[in-house]
Protein backbone atom coordinates (compact mmCIF):
# COMPACT_ATOMS: atom_id res chain seq x y z
CA UNK A 1 0.00 0.00 0.00
CA UNK A 2 1.29 3.60 -1.12
CA UNK A 3 2.10 4.95 2.53
CA UNK A 4 1.33 8.89 1.06
CA UNK A 5 -2.10 10.72 0.32
CA UNK A 6 -2.58 11.17 -2.91
CA UNK A 7 -3.81 14.58 -4.84
CA UNK A 8 -4.93 14.95 -8.44
CA UNK A 9 -2.75 17.76 -9.96
CA UNK A 10 -5.28 19.27 -12.45
CA UNK A 11 -8.31 20.34 -10.75
CA UNK A 12 -11.04 18.26 -13.17
CA UNK A 13 -8.89 15.07 -11.58
CA UNK A 14 -8.68 16.57 -7.88
CA UNK A 15 -12.86 17.00 -8.28
CA UNK A 16 -13.70 13.63 -9.62
CA UNK A 17 -11.32 12.02 -7.18
CA UNK A 18 -13.36 13.46 -4.51
CA UNK A 19 -16.38 11.65 -5.76
CA UNK A 20 -14.85 8.61 -6.71
CA UNK A 21 -11.50 7.64 -6.05
CA UNK A 22 -10.40 6.22 -9.36
CA UNK A 23 -7.11 7.85 -9.37
CA UNK A 24 -6.18 7.40 -5.90
CA UNK A 25 -6.30 3.55 -7.23
CA UNK A 26 -4.48 4.14 -10.75
CA UNK A 27 -1.80 5.94 -8.03
CA UNK A 28 -1.49 2.69 -6.27
CA UNK A 29 -1.43 0.30 -8.90
CA UNK A 30 1.12 2.55 -10.24
CA UNK A 31 3.51 3.46 -7.03
CA UNK A 32 2.74 0.21 -5.66
CA UNK A 33 5.88 -1.04 -4.18
CA UNK A 34 7.27 -4.39 -5.04
CA UNK A 35 10.46 -6.26 -3.77
CA UNK A 36 13.64 -5.36 -6.23
CA UNK A 37 14.01 -9.46 -6.16
CA UNK A 38 11.41 -10.56 -7.77
CA UNK A 39 12.31 -13.39 -10.29
CA UNK A 40 10.67 -13.85 -13.79
CA UNK A 41 8.14 -17.04 -11.79
CA UNK A 42 6.77 -13.57 -10.60
CA UNK A 43 5.29 -12.55 -13.82
CA UNK A 44 2.91 -15.48 -14.44
CA UNK A 45 0.25 -13.36 -12.34
CA UNK A 46 0.38 -10.54 -15.39
CA UNK A 47 0.69 -13.08 -17.44
CA UNK A 48 -2.69 -15.08 -16.83
CA UNK A 49 -4.12 -11.78 -16.64
CA UNK A 50 -3.68 -11.57 -20.21
CA UNK A 51 -4.58 -15.26 -20.85
CA UNK A 52 -8.33 -13.97 -19.18
CA UNK A 53 -8.99 -11.44 -20.90
CA UNK A 54 -8.00 -12.98 -23.79
CA UNK A 55 -10.21 -16.32 -23.47
CA UNK A 56 -13.01 -13.55 -23.19
CA UNK A 57 -12.31 -11.45 -25.87
CA UNK A 58 -12.45 -14.54 -28.39
CA UNK A 59 -15.07 -16.04 -26.62
CA UNK A 60 -17.55 -13.19 -27.27
CA UNK A 61 -16.55 -12.82 -30.83
CA UNK A 62 -17.18 -16.97 -30.45
CA UNK A 63 -20.32 -16.61 -29.08
CA UNK A 64 -21.48 -14.25 -32.13
CA UNK A 65 -21.07 -17.13 -34.49
CA UNK A 66 -22.11 -20.40 -32.68
CA UNK A 67 -24.89 -22.20 -32.31
CA UNK A 68 -25.85 -24.12 -29.19
CA UNK A 69 -28.33 -26.80 -30.67
CA UNK A 70 -27.28 -30.23 -30.47
CA UNK A 71 -27.88 -30.84 -34.45
CA UNK A 72 -26.48 -27.10 -35.06
CA UNK A 73 -23.23 -27.05 -32.78
CA UNK A 74 -20.88 -29.27 -34.57
CA UNK A 75 -21.25 -27.50 -37.77
CA UNK A 76 -21.14 -24.28 -36.45
CA UNK A 77 -17.99 -24.56 -35.26
CA UNK A 78 -17.09 -25.90 -39.13
CA UNK A 79 -18.74 -22.84 -40.69
CA UNK A 80 -16.42 -20.49 -37.64
CA UNK A 81 -13.51 -22.83 -39.03
CA UNK A 82 -14.34 -22.31 -42.64
CA UNK A 83 -16.53 -19.81 -43.59
CA UNK A 84 -16.31 -16.72 -40.73
CA UNK A 85 -13.84 -13.92 -41.64
CA UNK A 86 -10.68 -15.06 -39.34
CA UNK A 87 -12.96 -17.51 -37.57
CA UNK A 88 -10.33 -20.28 -37.72
CA UNK A 89 -7.97 -17.41 -36.26
CA UNK A 90 -10.24 -16.48 -33.57
CA UNK A 91 -11.05 -20.31 -32.88
CA UNK A 92 -7.11 -21.34 -32.49
CA UNK A 93 -6.50 -18.90 -30.38
CA UNK A 94 -9.60 -19.61 -27.39
CA UNK A 95 -9.39 -23.35 -27.93
CA UNK A 96 -5.14 -23.01 -27.68
CA UNK A 97 -5.80 -20.35 -25.33
CA UNK A 98 -7.24 -22.97 -22.84
CA UNK A 99 -4.23 -24.42 -22.66
CA UNK A 100 -2.06 -21.95 -22.17
CA UNK A 101 -4.07 -20.53 -19.23
CA UNK A 102 -3.44 -23.63 -17.56
CA UNK A 103 0.08 -23.71 -18.57
CA UNK A 104 0.44 -20.41 -16.98
CA UNK A 105 -1.42 -21.01 -13.71
CA UNK A 106 0.49 -24.52 -13.19
CA UNK A 107 3.75 -22.37 -13.65
CA UNK A 108 2.04 -19.70 -11.08
CA UNK A 109 1.26 -21.93 -8.64
CA UNK A 110 4.13 -24.45 -8.55
CA UNK A 111 5.70 -20.96 -8.08
CA UNK A 112 3.54 -20.19 -4.95
CA UNK A 113 4.47 -23.90 -3.31
CA UNK A 114 8.33 -23.36 -4.05
CA UNK A 115 8.70 -19.81 -2.49
CA UNK A 116 6.36 -20.85 0.24
CA UNK A 117 3.65 -17.52 -1.42
CA UNK A 118 0.49 -19.56 0.44
CA UNK A 119 1.54 -18.99 3.71
CA UNK A 120 0.67 -15.97 6.54
CA UNK A 121 -0.40 -13.52 5.94
CA UNK A 122 -1.11 -14.59 2.49
CA UNK A 123 -4.05 -17.64 3.17
CA UNK A 124 -6.64 -15.82 1.60
CA UNK A 125 -4.58 -14.76 -1.79
CA UNK A 126 -3.91 -18.76 -2.00
CA UNK A 127 -7.43 -19.95 -1.24
CA UNK A 128 -9.13 -16.90 -4.02
CA UNK A 129 -6.16 -18.65 -6.47
CA UNK A 130 -7.99 -22.33 -5.62
CA UNK A 131 -11.34 -21.11 -5.94
CA UNK A 132 -10.10 -19.10 -9.53
CA UNK A 133 -8.13 -22.58 -10.34
CA UNK A 134 -10.95 -24.76 -9.98
CA UNK A 135 -13.72 -22.65 -12.15
CA UNK A 136 -11.23 -22.77 -14.76
CA UNK A 137 -11.14 -26.18 -14.89
CA UNK A 138 -14.83 -26.12 -14.89
CA UNK A 139 -14.98 -23.71 -18.00
CA UNK A 140 -12.21 -26.01 -19.85
CA UNK A 141 -14.61 -28.83 -19.50
CA UNK A 142 -17.83 -26.55 -20.09
CA UNK A 143 -15.86 -25.30 -23.48
CA UNK A 144 -14.41 -28.45 -24.51
CA UNK A 145 -18.54 -29.95 -24.78
CA UNK A 146 -19.42 -26.66 -26.80
CA UNK A 147 -18.25 -28.39 -30.18
CA UNK A 148 -20.08 -31.24 -30.31
CA UNK A 149 -17.57 -33.90 -31.14
CA UNK A 150 -17.32 -37.36 -30.07
CA UNK A 151 -14.99 -35.97 -27.17
CA UNK A 152 -17.18 -33.35 -25.92
CA UNK A 153 -20.06 -35.89 -25.85
CA UNK A 154 -18.38 -38.53 -23.74
CA UNK A 155 -16.31 -36.42 -21.48
CA UNK A 156 -19.55 -34.75 -21.13
CA UNK A 157 -20.95 -37.92 -19.96
CA UNK A 158 -18.22 -39.27 -18.33
CA UNK A 159 -17.23 -35.93 -15.77
CA UNK A 160 -21.33 -35.16 -15.30
CA UNK A 161 -21.54 -39.40 -14.00
CA UNK A 162 -18.92 -38.53 -11.43
CA UNK A 163 -21.79 -36.95 -9.10
CA UNK A 164 -23.73 -40.41 -9.67
CA UNK A 165 -20.85 -41.67 -7.48
CA UNK A 166 -22.99 -39.83 -4.11
CA UNK A 167 -24.92 -42.14 -2.31
CA UNK A 168 -28.82 -41.98 -2.88
CA UNK A 169 -29.04 -38.69 -4.48
CA UNK A 170 -26.56 -38.81 -6.76
CA UNK A 171 -28.52 -40.58 -10.02
CA UNK A 172 -30.93 -37.67 -9.46
CA UNK A 173 -28.48 -35.28 -9.94
CA UNK A 174 -27.00 -36.40 -12.69
CA UNK A 175 -30.43 -36.24 -14.54
CA UNK A 176 -31.32 -32.51 -12.94
CA UNK A 177 -27.94 -31.56 -14.51
CA UNK A 178 -28.42 -33.45 -18.06
CA UNK A 179 -32.34 -32.08 -18.14
CA UNK A 180 -33.04 -35.60 -19.67
CA UNK A 181 -32.02 -39.06 -18.94
CA UNK A 182 -28.47 -38.48 -21.64
CA UNK A 183 -26.20 -35.86 -22.50
CA UNK A 184 -28.39 -34.16 -25.04
CA UNK A 185 -30.01 -30.67 -25.83
CA UNK A 186 -30.72 -29.38 -22.78
CA UNK A 187 -27.36 -29.77 -21.28
CA UNK A 188 -25.57 -28.05 -24.34
CA UNK A 189 -27.68 -25.61 -24.04
CA UNK A 190 -26.83 -25.16 -20.10
CA UNK A 191 -23.04 -25.84 -20.68
CA UNK A 192 -22.92 -22.94 -22.62
CA UNK A 193 -24.70 -20.44 -20.42
CA UNK A 194 -22.88 -21.59 -17.47
CA UNK A 195 -19.36 -21.29 -19.71
CA UNK A 196 -20.23 -17.88 -20.56
CA UNK A 197 -20.86 -16.88 -16.84
CA UNK A 198 -17.99 -18.48 -15.64
CA UNK A 199 -15.03 -16.43 -17.12
CA UNK A 200 -16.90 -13.14 -15.82
CA UNK A 201 -16.94 -15.04 -12.20
CA UNK A 202 -12.93 -15.75 -12.58
CA UNK A 203 -12.89 -12.08 -13.36
CA UNK A 204 -14.65 -10.68 -9.92
CA UNK A 205 -12.05 -13.04 -8.24
CA UNK A 206 -9.18 -11.93 -9.60
CA UNK A 207 -9.89 -8.30 -8.41
CA UNK A 208 -10.66 -9.91 -5.02
CA UNK A 209 -6.64 -12.11 -5.54
CA UNK A 210 -4.80 -8.66 -6.37
CA UNK A 211 -6.69 -6.67 -3.37
CA UNK A 212 -5.64 -9.32 -1.25
CA UNK A 213 -2.33 -9.10 -2.62
CA UNK A 214 -2.40 -5.65 -2.17
CA UNK A 215 -2.83 -5.79 1.09
CA UNK A 216 0.80 -7.40 2.66
CA UNK A 217 2.31 -6.99 -0.75
CA UNK A 218 4.17 -9.57 -2.92
CA UNK A 219 6.15 -12.55 -1.61
CA UNK A 220 9.41 -12.69 -2.91
CA UNK A 221 12.16 -15.60 -3.91
CA UNK A 222 13.73 -15.42 -0.54
CA UNK A 223 10.54 -15.48 1.64
CA UNK A 224 10.91 -12.45 4.05
CA UNK A 225 9.33 -9.56 5.19
CA UNK A 226 9.80 -6.22 3.75
CA UNK A 227 11.67 -3.70 5.60
CA UNK A 228 9.94 -0.73 6.16
CA UNK A 229 11.31 2.01 5.30
CA UNK A 230 14.31 0.46 3.20
CA UNK A 231 15.65 -0.38 -0.20
CA UNK A 232 13.71 -3.31 -0.70
CA UNK A 233 11.04 -2.54 -2.96
CA UNK A 234 10.68 -0.44 -6.36
CA UNK A 235 7.40 1.14 -7.77
CA UNK A 236 5.29 -1.37 -9.99
CA UNK A 237 5.84 1.01 -12.84
CA UNK A 238 7.92 1.02 -14.38
CA UNK A 239 9.82 -1.86 -13.23
CA UNK A 240 7.59 -4.37 -13.15
CA UNK A 241 5.47 -3.28 -15.60
CA UNK A 242 8.32 -3.72 -18.21
CA UNK A 243 9.37 -6.91 -16.47
CA UNK A 244 5.98 -8.26 -16.81
CA UNK A 245 5.72 -7.11 -20.25
CA UNK A 246 9.21 -8.99 -21.67
CA UNK A 247 8.11 -12.01 -19.89
CA UNK A 248 4.57 -11.33 -21.56
CA UNK A 249 6.17 -11.22 -25.04
CA UNK A 250 8.00 -14.10 -24.82
CA UNK A 251 5.17 -16.22 -23.48
CA UNK A 252 3.09 -14.83 -26.47
CA UNK A 253 6.09 -16.24 -29.15
CA UNK A 254 4.95 -19.55 -27.58
CA UNK A 255 1.16 -19.12 -27.71
CA UNK A 256 1.63 -18.25 -31.31
CA UNK A 257 3.28 -21.09 -32.08
CA UNK A 258 0.87 -23.13 -30.89
CA UNK A 259 -1.80 -21.35 -32.35
CA UNK A 260 -0.45 -20.75 -36.24
CA UNK A 261 2.07 -24.32 -36.48
CA UNK A 262 0.45 -27.10 -34.98
CA UNK A 263 -3.21 -26.00 -33.76
CA UNK A 264 -4.68 -29.02 -33.14
CA UNK A 265 -1.73 -31.09 -31.50
CA UNK A 266 -3.36 -30.41 -27.89
CA UNK A 267 -6.44 -31.53 -28.97
CA UNK A 268 -7.95 -34.89 -29.77
CA UNK A 269 -8.67 -35.97 -33.35
CA UNK A 270 -11.71 -37.99 -32.19
CA UNK A 271 -13.24 -34.11 -31.64
CA UNK A 272 -13.95 -33.71 -35.19
CA UNK A 273 -16.18 -36.70 -35.58
CA UNK A 274 -19.76 -35.34 -34.63
CA UNK A 275 -21.25 -36.84 -31.23
CA UNK A 276 -22.58 -40.29 -31.32
CA UNK A 277 -24.50 -41.59 -28.15
CA UNK A 278 -24.50 -45.17 -29.56
CA UNK A 279 -20.68 -45.39 -30.16
CA UNK A 280 -18.19 -43.95 -27.46
CA UNK A 281 -14.50 -43.81 -28.35
CA UNK A 282 -12.06 -46.23 -28.08
CA UNK A 283 -9.74 -44.37 -25.89
CA UNK A 284 -11.70 -41.41 -23.66
CA UNK A 285 -8.72 -39.03 -21.90
CA UNK A 286 -9.33 -35.30 -21.17
CA UNK A 287 -7.62 -32.40 -21.97
CA UNK A 288 -3.87 -32.44 -21.10
CA UNK A 289 -4.34 -29.87 -18.08
CA UNK A 290 -6.74 -32.44 -15.95
CA UNK A 291 -5.22 -35.75 -16.47
CA UNK A 292 -2.93 -35.68 -13.45
CA UNK A 293 -6.44 -36.07 -11.53
CA UNK A 294 -7.97 -38.15 -13.90
CA UNK A 295 -5.26 -40.45 -13.43
CA UNK A 296 -6.10 -40.45 -9.69
CA UNK A 297 -9.65 -41.03 -10.30
CA UNK A 298 -8.89 -44.34 -12.02
CA UNK A 299 -6.01 -44.89 -9.59
CA UNK A 300 -8.77 -45.88 -7.22
CA UNK A 301 -11.17 -49.34 -7.76
CA UNK A 302 -13.88 -47.84 -6.35
CA UNK A 303 -16.53 -46.19 -7.49
CA UNK A 304 -17.43 -43.36 -5.06
CA UNK A 305 -13.85 -43.52 -3.47
CA UNK A 306 -12.24 -42.36 -6.99
CA UNK A 307 -14.36 -39.59 -6.76
CA UNK A 308 -13.59 -38.80 -3.72
CA UNK A 309 -9.95 -39.08 -4.36
CA UNK A 310 -9.76 -36.87 -7.18
CA UNK A 311 -11.91 -33.97 -5.19
CA UNK A 312 -9.89 -34.25 -2.69
CA UNK A 313 -6.72 -34.15 -4.62
CA UNK A 314 -7.28 -30.74 -5.75
CA UNK A 315 -9.15 -29.30 -2.57
CA UNK A 316 -6.34 -30.45 -0.41
CA UNK A 317 -4.28 -27.11 -1.51
CA UNK A 318 -6.64 -25.47 0.09
CA UNK A 319 -5.43 -26.33 3.52
CA UNK A 320 -1.93 -26.33 2.64
CA UNK A 321 -1.40 -22.80 4.37
CA UNK A 322 -2.13 -24.93 7.51
CA UNK A 323 -0.35 -28.36 6.14
CA UNK A 324 2.98 -26.93 6.02
CA UNK A 325 4.13 -26.04 9.52
CA UNK A 326 7.22 -24.76 8.55
CA UNK A 327 8.02 -20.88 9.30
CA UNK A 328 10.59 -20.61 6.94
CA UNK A 329 8.60 -19.61 3.40
CA UNK A 330 10.65 -20.21 0.62
CA UNK A 331 12.48 -23.42 -0.42
CA UNK A 332 15.97 -21.39 -1.41
CA UNK A 333 16.40 -22.15 2.65
CA UNK A 334 15.07 -25.42 2.79
CA UNK A 335 16.82 -27.78 2.04
CA UNK A 336 14.92 -31.01 2.57
CA UNK A 337 11.65 -29.50 1.58
CA UNK A 338 13.38 -28.28 -1.99
CA UNK A 339 13.88 -31.62 -2.68
CA UNK A 340 10.39 -33.03 -1.69
CA UNK A 341 9.23 -30.61 -3.98
CA UNK A 342 10.97 -31.86 -6.64
CA UNK A 343 9.79 -35.13 -6.65
CA UNK A 344 6.29 -33.65 -5.89
CA UNK A 345 6.78 -32.01 -9.49
CA UNK A 346 8.04 -35.30 -10.98
CA UNK A 347 4.89 -36.99 -9.41
CA UNK A 348 2.18 -34.79 -10.93
CA UNK A 349 4.04 -34.96 -14.12
CA UNK A 350 4.07 -38.84 -13.93
CA UNK A 351 0.53 -38.64 -12.54
CA UNK A 352 -0.18 -36.77 -16.00
CA UNK A 353 1.87 -39.11 -18.06
CA UNK A 354 -0.50 -42.21 -16.78
CA UNK A 355 -4.01 -40.37 -16.85
CA UNK A 356 -3.19 -40.41 -20.71
CA UNK A 357 -2.45 -44.51 -20.94
CA UNK A 358 -5.12 -47.04 -20.35
CA UNK A 359 -5.47 -47.87 -17.29
CA UNK A 360 -4.27 -51.21 -17.00
CA UNK A 361 -0.73 -53.03 -16.02
CA UNK A 362 2.18 -51.52 -15.03
CA UNK A 363 0.31 -47.98 -15.82
CA UNK A 364 -2.56 -48.54 -12.98
CA UNK A 365 0.59 -49.76 -10.45
CA UNK A 366 2.32 -46.77 -11.36
CA UNK A 367 -0.47 -44.39 -10.91
CA UNK A 368 -1.49 -45.91 -7.77
CA UNK A 369 2.20 -45.41 -6.34
CA UNK A 370 1.99 -41.50 -7.52
CA UNK A 371 -1.58 -40.74 -6.14
CA UNK A 372 -0.48 -42.29 -2.78
CA UNK A 373 2.84 -40.17 -2.94
CA UNK A 374 1.07 -37.33 -3.92
CA UNK A 375 -1.34 -37.59 -0.81
CA UNK A 376 1.93 -38.77 1.26
CA UNK A 377 3.55 -35.16 0.38
CA UNK A 378 0.61 -32.98 1.56
CA UNK A 379 -0.53 -34.99 4.74
CA UNK A 380 2.71 -36.56 6.05
CA UNK A 381 6.03 -34.84 4.66
CA UNK A 382 4.85 -31.04 4.74
CA UNK A 383 3.30 -31.48 8.90
CA UNK A 384 6.72 -33.19 9.55
CA UNK A 385 9.35 -31.37 7.61
CA UNK A 386 7.67 -28.27 9.52
CA UNK A 387 9.45 -29.45 12.38
CA UNK A 388 12.23 -31.78 11.34
CA UNK A 389 14.16 -30.09 9.16
CA UNK A 390 17.45 -27.95 9.76
CA UNK A 391 16.79 -24.67 7.90
CA UNK A 392 19.07 -22.68 6.42
CA UNK A 393 20.28 -18.73 8.17
CA UNK A 394 17.57 -16.44 6.50
CA UNK A 395 19.05 -12.78 5.07
CA UNK A 396 18.71 -10.03 7.06
CA UNK A 397 16.69 -8.14 4.29
CA UNK A 398 16.13 -8.18 0.85
CA UNK A 399 18.78 -6.02 -0.18
CA UNK A 400 21.25 -7.93 1.90
CA UNK A 401 20.03 -11.13 -0.54
CA UNK A 402 20.98 -9.38 -3.42
CA UNK A 403 24.14 -8.19 -2.36
CA UNK A 404 25.37 -11.48 -0.78
CA UNK A 405 27.54 -12.18 2.22
CA UNK A 406 27.10 -13.10 5.33
CA UNK A 407 23.75 -12.40 7.39
CA UNK A 408 25.63 -10.89 9.97
CA UNK A 409 24.02 -7.62 10.22
CA UNK A 410 26.93 -5.37 10.19
CA UNK A 411 28.59 -6.77 7.24
CA UNK A 412 25.36 -6.15 5.54
CA UNK A 413 25.02 -2.58 6.74
CA UNK A 414 28.62 -2.41 5.09
CA UNK A 415 28.16 -3.64 1.99
CA UNK A 416 24.83 -1.75 1.61
CA UNK A 417 26.85 1.67 2.39
CA UNK A 418 29.54 1.17 0.07
CA UNK A 419 26.95 0.52 -2.30
CA UNK A 420 25.10 4.02 -2.12
CA UNK B 1 -29.95 -7.46 30.03
CA UNK B 2 -29.33 -10.87 31.69
CA UNK B 3 -31.88 -12.62 31.97
CA UNK B 4 -33.32 -14.41 28.80
CA UNK B 5 -36.78 -13.55 28.46
CA UNK B 6 -38.94 -14.68 25.36
CA UNK B 7 -41.01 -11.70 24.30
CA UNK B 8 -43.10 -10.45 21.75
CA UNK B 9 -39.84 -8.88 19.60
CA UNK B 10 -38.24 -12.06 19.72
CA UNK B 11 -41.76 -13.73 18.07
CA UNK B 12 -42.16 -11.61 15.41
CA UNK B 13 -38.33 -11.89 14.45
CA UNK B 14 -38.79 -15.79 14.46
CA UNK B 15 -41.66 -15.35 12.56
CA UNK B 16 -40.36 -13.05 9.69
CA UNK B 17 -37.26 -15.14 9.24
CA UNK B 18 -39.75 -18.36 9.19
CA UNK B 19 -41.71 -16.69 6.57
CA UNK B 20 -38.71 -14.86 4.63
CA UNK B 21 -37.15 -18.66 4.24
CA UNK B 22 -40.05 -20.20 2.70
CA UNK B 23 -40.59 -16.95 0.42
CA UNK B 24 -37.28 -17.61 -0.90
CA UNK B 25 -37.15 -21.53 -0.92
CA UNK B 26 -40.54 -21.03 -3.37
CA UNK B 27 -38.45 -18.54 -5.42
CA UNK B 28 -35.23 -20.56 -5.98
CA UNK B 29 -37.21 -23.88 -6.66
CA UNK B 30 -38.60 -23.11 -10.24
CA UNK B 31 -35.49 -22.20 -11.10
CA UNK B 32 -33.76 -25.45 -9.83
CA UNK B 33 -36.43 -27.55 -11.16
CA UNK B 34 -36.52 -25.88 -14.69
CA UNK B 35 -32.85 -27.93 -15.29
CA UNK B 36 -35.07 -31.22 -14.55
CA UNK B 37 -36.28 -33.53 -17.84
CA UNK B 38 -38.72 -31.45 -19.18
CA UNK B 39 -42.81 -32.50 -20.31
CA UNK B 40 -40.70 -32.88 -24.39
CA UNK B 41 -37.86 -35.35 -23.14
CA UNK B 42 -40.62 -37.22 -20.90
CA UNK B 43 -42.79 -37.84 -23.31
CA UNK B 44 -40.56 -40.20 -25.40
CA UNK B 45 -40.66 -42.66 -22.83
CA UNK B 46 -41.32 -45.71 -24.39
CA UNK B 47 -39.88 -47.00 -27.71
CA UNK B 48 -41.18 -50.33 -29.98
CA UNK B 49 -38.25 -52.57 -31.40
CA UNK B 50 -38.86 -55.07 -34.10
CA UNK B 51 -36.40 -58.22 -33.05
CA UNK B 52 -37.68 -60.30 -35.96
CA UNK B 53 -34.28 -60.04 -37.81
CA UNK B 54 -32.23 -60.44 -34.94
CA UNK B 55 -29.75 -63.98 -35.07
CA UNK B 56 -28.87 -66.29 -32.09
CA UNK B 57 -25.11 -64.72 -31.17
CA UNK B 58 -26.18 -61.12 -32.39
CA UNK B 59 -26.50 -57.93 -30.38
CA UNK B 60 -28.64 -55.10 -31.92
CA UNK B 61 -28.21 -51.17 -30.66
CA UNK B 62 -31.32 -49.31 -30.11
CA UNK B 63 -31.65 -45.61 -29.10
CA UNK B 64 -34.07 -45.13 -26.09
CA UNK B 65 -34.43 -41.97 -24.11
CA UNK B 66 -31.26 -40.87 -25.84
CA UNK B 67 -29.42 -44.27 -23.96
CA UNK B 68 -28.57 -47.43 -25.76
CA UNK B 69 -30.30 -50.54 -25.45
CA UNK B 70 -28.43 -53.47 -26.34
CA UNK B 71 -31.07 -56.50 -27.03
CA UNK B 72 -28.98 -59.82 -28.04
CA UNK B 73 -30.20 -62.85 -28.80
CA UNK B 74 -28.37 -65.27 -26.77
CA UNK B 75 -26.88 -68.89 -27.98
CA UNK B 76 -27.72 -71.70 -25.74
CA UNK B 77 -24.28 -72.21 -24.80
CA UNK B 78 -24.30 -68.39 -23.65
CA UNK B 79 -27.55 -68.96 -21.58
CA UNK B 80 -25.91 -72.08 -19.86
CA UNK B 81 -22.79 -70.02 -18.97
CA UNK B 82 -24.91 -67.37 -18.13
CA UNK B 83 -26.82 -69.38 -15.46
CA UNK B 84 -24.25 -71.68 -14.18
CA UNK B 85 -22.19 -68.76 -12.58
CA UNK B 86 -22.55 -69.04 -8.80
CA UNK B 87 -23.98 -65.84 -7.13
CA UNK B 88 -20.84 -65.43 -4.93
CA UNK B 89 -18.63 -65.13 -7.23
CA UNK B 90 -20.65 -62.11 -8.07
CA UNK B 91 -19.53 -58.22 -7.30
CA UNK B 92 -23.62 -57.48 -7.76
CA UNK B 93 -25.39 -60.85 -6.91
CA UNK B 94 -28.21 -61.28 -9.63
CA UNK B 95 -29.33 -64.19 -11.17
CA UNK B 96 -29.72 -64.29 -14.68
CA UNK B 97 -33.41 -66.18 -14.58
CA UNK B 98 -34.37 -62.41 -13.05
CA UNK B 99 -32.30 -60.36 -16.00
CA UNK B 100 -33.51 -62.56 -18.42
CA UNK B 101 -37.01 -63.58 -18.37
CA UNK B 102 -37.16 -65.05 -21.73
CA UNK B 103 -33.46 -66.49 -21.21
CA UNK B 104 -32.76 -66.39 -25.17
CA UNK B 105 -33.26 -62.57 -25.32
CA UNK B 106 -31.26 -60.05 -23.04
CA UNK B 107 -32.67 -56.69 -23.00
CA UNK B 108 -30.16 -54.27 -20.93
CA UNK B 109 -29.17 -50.29 -20.79
CA UNK B 110 -25.61 -50.70 -23.04
CA UNK B 111 -24.27 -47.88 -20.29
CA UNK B 112 -21.42 -48.48 -18.34
CA UNK B 113 -22.28 -47.98 -14.69
CA UNK B 114 -19.40 -46.74 -13.97
CA UNK B 115 -19.31 -43.62 -15.38
CA UNK B 116 -21.29 -43.80 -18.26
CA UNK B 117 -19.59 -45.18 -21.50
CA UNK B 118 -21.05 -47.42 -24.08
CA UNK B 119 -19.39 -50.90 -23.57
CA UNK B 120 -18.20 -52.76 -26.24
CA UNK B 121 -20.02 -56.11 -27.10
CA UNK B 122 -17.99 -59.59 -27.34
CA UNK B 123 -15.16 -58.07 -25.45
CA UNK B 124 -13.54 -58.89 -22.88
CA UNK B 125 -12.54 -61.40 -19.93
CA UNK B 126 -15.97 -62.72 -19.54
CA UNK B 127 -17.48 -63.71 -22.76
CA UNK B 128 -19.68 -60.53 -22.43
CA UNK B 129 -19.20 -56.92 -22.37
CA UNK B 130 -15.98 -54.73 -21.78
CA UNK B 131 -16.25 -50.81 -20.95
CA UNK B 132 -12.69 -49.34 -23.00
CA UNK B 133 -13.11 -46.32 -20.68
CA UNK B 134 -12.26 -47.49 -17.37
CA UNK B 135 -12.15 -51.24 -18.32
CA UNK B 136 -14.98 -53.02 -16.81
CA UNK B 137 -16.04 -56.38 -17.46
CA UNK B 138 -19.10 -57.71 -17.88
CA UNK B 139 -20.19 -61.28 -18.57
CA UNK B 140 -23.08 -62.35 -20.88
CA UNK B 141 -25.78 -61.88 -18.56
CA UNK B 142 -24.59 -57.79 -18.35
CA UNK B 143 -23.38 -58.58 -14.65
CA UNK B 144 -19.89 -56.75 -13.62
CA UNK B 145 -17.12 -59.08 -12.65
CA UNK B 146 -14.35 -57.06 -12.70
CA UNK B 147 -13.18 -53.19 -13.16
CA UNK B 148 -14.14 -49.72 -11.22
CA UNK B 149 -17.99 -50.26 -12.10
CA UNK B 150 -20.40 -50.92 -8.82
CA UNK B 151 -23.23 -52.57 -10.12
CA UNK B 152 -24.48 -54.47 -13.24
CA UNK B 153 -25.84 -52.94 -16.55
CA UNK B 154 -29.47 -51.95 -15.73
CA UNK B 155 -32.24 -54.35 -17.04
CA UNK B 156 -35.23 -51.37 -18.44
CA UNK B 157 -38.80 -52.18 -18.15
CA UNK B 158 -39.28 -54.07 -21.16
CA UNK B 159 -42.42 -56.41 -22.44
CA UNK B 160 -43.04 -58.56 -25.29
CA UNK B 161 -45.66 -57.38 -27.28
CA UNK B 162 -45.47 -60.21 -29.83
CA UNK B 163 -42.82 -62.82 -30.80
CA UNK B 164 -41.11 -60.32 -32.84
CA UNK B 165 -41.71 -56.82 -31.10
CA UNK B 166 -40.43 -55.62 -27.53
CA UNK B 167 -41.30 -52.25 -25.82
CA UNK B 168 -38.91 -50.71 -24.06
CA UNK B 169 -40.25 -48.51 -21.35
Amino acid sequence: MSDHEYTPKSKFGKWFNDRLPLLTLANHLTDYPTPKNLNYWWTFGGILTFCLITQIVTGLVLAMHYIAHADMAFDSVEHIMRDVNYGWLIRYIHANGASMFFLAVYIHIFRSLFYGSYKAPREIIWIIGIIIYLLMMAAAFLGYVLPWGQMSFWGATVITNLFSAIPLVGEGIVTWLWGGYSVDNPTLTRFFTLHYLIPFLILGLVVLHIWALHVPGNNNPVGIDIKKPSKDTVPFHPYIVIKDGFALLMFMIVFAFFVFYTPNILGHADNYIEANPLVTPAHIVPEWYLLPFYAILRSVPDKLLGVVAMLSAILILAALPWLDTSKIRSAVFRPLYRQFYWILVADVLILGYVGAMPAEGLYLLVARVATAYYFLHFLVILPVLGWKEKTLPIPLSITESILGGSPNLATAKNRESLNK
Amino acid sequence: MSEKKTNRRDFLFTATYAVGAVGVGATVWPMIDQMNPDASVKALASTEVDVSAVNPGKTITVLWRGKPIFIRRRTQDEIAEARSVKLEDLKHPEKDEDRAVNPEWLVMLGVCTHLGCVPLDQKGEYNGWFCPCHGSHYDISGRIRKGPAPTNMEIPKYEFVNANTIKIG
